[in-house]
């Protein structure tokens, strides 16, 4: 039975012979879960319908237009559910309803947070980034700006960012597929990555925005199934819901107030600020922005992206919520059935037994089905904005001043996808165990202290001067990382040390601080004729992102 | 070149595009800070007075304060989002529109 799943994954996936399931062995070594014949079923459906979708978009993918923007031509209400399907990964699903899970209205507080980025988005960026923008948001940071210095560390800023929400993803594909076939974290990393390669390297934005347009609907409809399910066992009433949650949680009353995690206040400003303006500065959602043909339906893709989100949110509390009674009472979803210990599958797994609890193998099926498909979305994109990062900004603008062929640049950008395949394989491997929300958490303080600052002082403020960004960009990214590295989660949990250096988990409060100040302190001290170029070019800048004068259409086929 | 410069000049020295830009960067800001301003204080006091969220929603229930408090920023947020898109959508593109027509001129 196993060597003959072994063999028809090995076979769908597009026969790529891995060493993986080369022998009868391959498989062997960790504590196996069962095997679950209709969630594998379901599983196969979903990667055979996205290569299906991906051969199709690969036909349509003859430009670079096409491939980093999908020539233009999505509409707004289809870049809102591909937006939600960027943002509402596996791992935020995973994510929050294990905290919730574990630590009551905590995980809600967190939720917030993470929602509370998407009106600002659209009030002070979405028109102006469509307005300005062509393939990358390097494109926008060094509108005005030199173009070998602030396009190439805008792309470094991209790349940064795009590792650490890889590793996040590659972390929740890894105990997920784990949880479902029972087959070893590397080998399911290993695989995830092999698959986001041939997504990205032939079918482009088009492959990436209808997976993401299809897997947002899926996971959407799943989650208010589940929902739905979850609340009949309590007789439809929530405060049903939460009493029992109650008497099972071990926090008890206290499930329900603000807890530890929050109690820090220096802590937890810098935790919203890192997400607030790090969803702001996040390459692969950026990128979307490009994809609509005008300012109009950029508008609305936030419009529509911002009620997906919310609405996901919500109901994830809601899981989250009902699993404590439900999951965290019954002994079957327990390390040797021992209730309150180590959770089967991780800490990230509640939302998945509590699907098999009130759905059956069927259901878990279809919801480790979606949540494998929401990865593999959220992966192609992140690796297609690092590859375009690097074919795009790097190859084409830096190196060769814009004189590459089109068809040059998409050897490169295919290139580069498979580096980042490889790339998201070894992290993904490294950061096994972690919790994988925290490491969104830190993706997201690195997209605020680098490419935050940029990207809004290039819009709004004349003032910004190559010298200024370089600096500040370079203070946001040492001290963001630095920090990063410094602080309890690396320093003492994965390094090992006794104390950390940093106390905060979350940098945003003083890199963030630090970027702005840097960039803004050696703008205004630049008297160099540059900076008063730069400064006079703003007039354009400002004319065509308040009016769309000269902006990018939707490119011709 | 000079073309382009020219319908340049002539949106800066539109007195409607003045207007645009003064009346949407005034919504936006507002409306920004109609997000925030909660939020922060939200975070604030979730951090300093927990208790305050602690406090029972009805006689006899056991959902807290804190929740519908949590769920409300999102929704609003949300509305917020259909507020600035309908007036950007319309009333300010409709300016912006003639603004461009009339510097094409």
């Amino acid at each position: 039975m196993k060597r003959s799943i072994s063999a028809l994954v090995a076979g769908s996936l597009l026969a790529i012979s891995f060493a993986v399931f080369a022998g009868p062995g391959a498989i062997e070594g960790v504590e196996k879960q069962p095997i679950n014949v209709s969630a594998i079923a379901m599983f196969m459906i979903f990667v055979i319908a996205t290569l299906g979708i991906t051969k199709w978009a690969a036909g349509k993918t003859k430009t670079t237009a096409d491939f980093y923007t999908a020539g233009g031509g999505i509409t707004g209400f289809q870049n809102g559910l591909a937006i939600a399907g960027d943002y509402m990964s596996a791992a935020t699903l995973l994510g929050i309803t294990s905290m919730v899970y574990f630590k009551g209205y905590d995980g809600f507080v967190y939720a917030v947070c993470f929602f509370v980025g998407w009106p600002i988005i659209l009030f002070m960026m979405a028109e102006r980034l469509r307005n300005l923008g062509k393939f990358t948001f390097a494109d926008i940071a060094s509108y005005r700006l030199d173009q070998n210095r602030i396009r190439t560390f805008a792309a470094i800023g991209s790349l940064t960012v795009v590792c650490f929400y890889l590793i996040v993803q590659m972390v929740g594909a890894g105990q997920l597929i784990q949880l479902l076939f029972g087959l070893e974290y590397n080998y399911a990393v290993v695989v995830v990555g092999l698959l986001m390669m041939v997504y990205v390297t032939f079918g482009g934005m088009t492959a990436t925005t209808w997976v993401q347009i299809i897997k947002a609907c899926l996971l959407l409809g799943g989650g208010i199934t589940l929902m739905l399910l979850t609340l009949s066992q309590f007789g439809w009433s929530l405060d049903s819901l939460f009493s029992k949650a109650i008497e099972s949680h071990k926090l008890g009353e206290k499930m329900m107030a603000p807890g530890s995690l929050m109690a820090d206040p220096v802590s937890a400003f810098s935790l919203s600020l890192g997400l607030l303006f790090g969803t702001a500065g996040l390459p692969h959602i950026m990128m979307r922005f490009f994809t609509v043909p005008n300012a109009k339906e950029a508008r609305k893709s936030v419009f529509y992206a911002t009620g997906f989100i919310g609405l996901f949110f919500l109901v994830t509390i809601i899981l989250g919520a009902g699993a404590i009674t439900i999951v965290g009472t019954n002994a079957s979803f327990f390390e040797g059935g021992e209730v309150g210990g180590k959770l089967i599958g991780g800490n990230n797994m509640p939302v998945m037994h509590l699907a098999k609890a009130v759905g059956g193998d069927v259901f878990l099926g279809f919801l480790s089905a979606v949540a494998f498909a929401t990865i593999l979305a959220v992966v192609s994109g992140l690796a297609l904005a690092g590859a375009s990062a690097i074919s795009h900004d790097l190859y084409a603008r830096v190196i060769k001043k814009g004189t590459a062929s089109s068809a040059q640049e998409m050897k490169v950008t295919r290139f580069a996808s498979v580096g980042l395949g490889l790339t998201a394989i070894v992290l993904g491997i490294a950061f096994k165990d972690q919790n994988v929300l925290f490491l969104v958490a830190l993706a997201f303080g690195v997209a605020s202290s680098v490419n935050f600052p940029v990207l809004i002082l290039s819009m709004y403020w004349k003032g910004l001067t190559t010298r200024g960004a370089l600096w500040g960009g370079i203070a946001g990214l040492v001290s963001s990382v630095g920090l990063v590295v410094l602080s309890p989660t690396v320093w003492v949990k994965i390094l090992g040390n006794k104390t950390a250096i940093f106390p905060y988990d979350h940098p945003a409060i003083v890199s963030m601080t630090l970027a702005f100040f840097v960039t803004w302190l050696l703008s205004v001290t630049d008297k160099s004729a540059r900076a008063a170029k730069e400064a006079e070019a703003y007039e354009e800048q400002y004319i065509r992102a308040q009016t769309g004068l000269g902006a990018s259409g939707a490119h011709a086929h | 070149m000079s073309q382009e410069n020219n319908i340049q000049a002539k949106i800066r020295n539109h007195p409607k595009f003045a207007e645009l830009v003064g009346k949407r960067t005034r919504f936006a800001v507002i409306l920004s800070l109609v997000v925030l301003v909660p939020y922060y204080t939200f975070m604030f006091l979730v951090s300093t007075q927990p208790q305050l969220f602690a406090a029972k929603l009805a006689e006899g229930g056991v959902i807290t304060t804190g929740w519908p408090i949590a769920a409300l920023i999102i929704i609003g947020g949300w509305l917020l989002t259909g507020v600035y898109v309908s007036r950007a959508n319309g009333e300010f593109d409709s300016i912006t529109e003639e603004v461009l027509k009339e510097a094409r001129k």
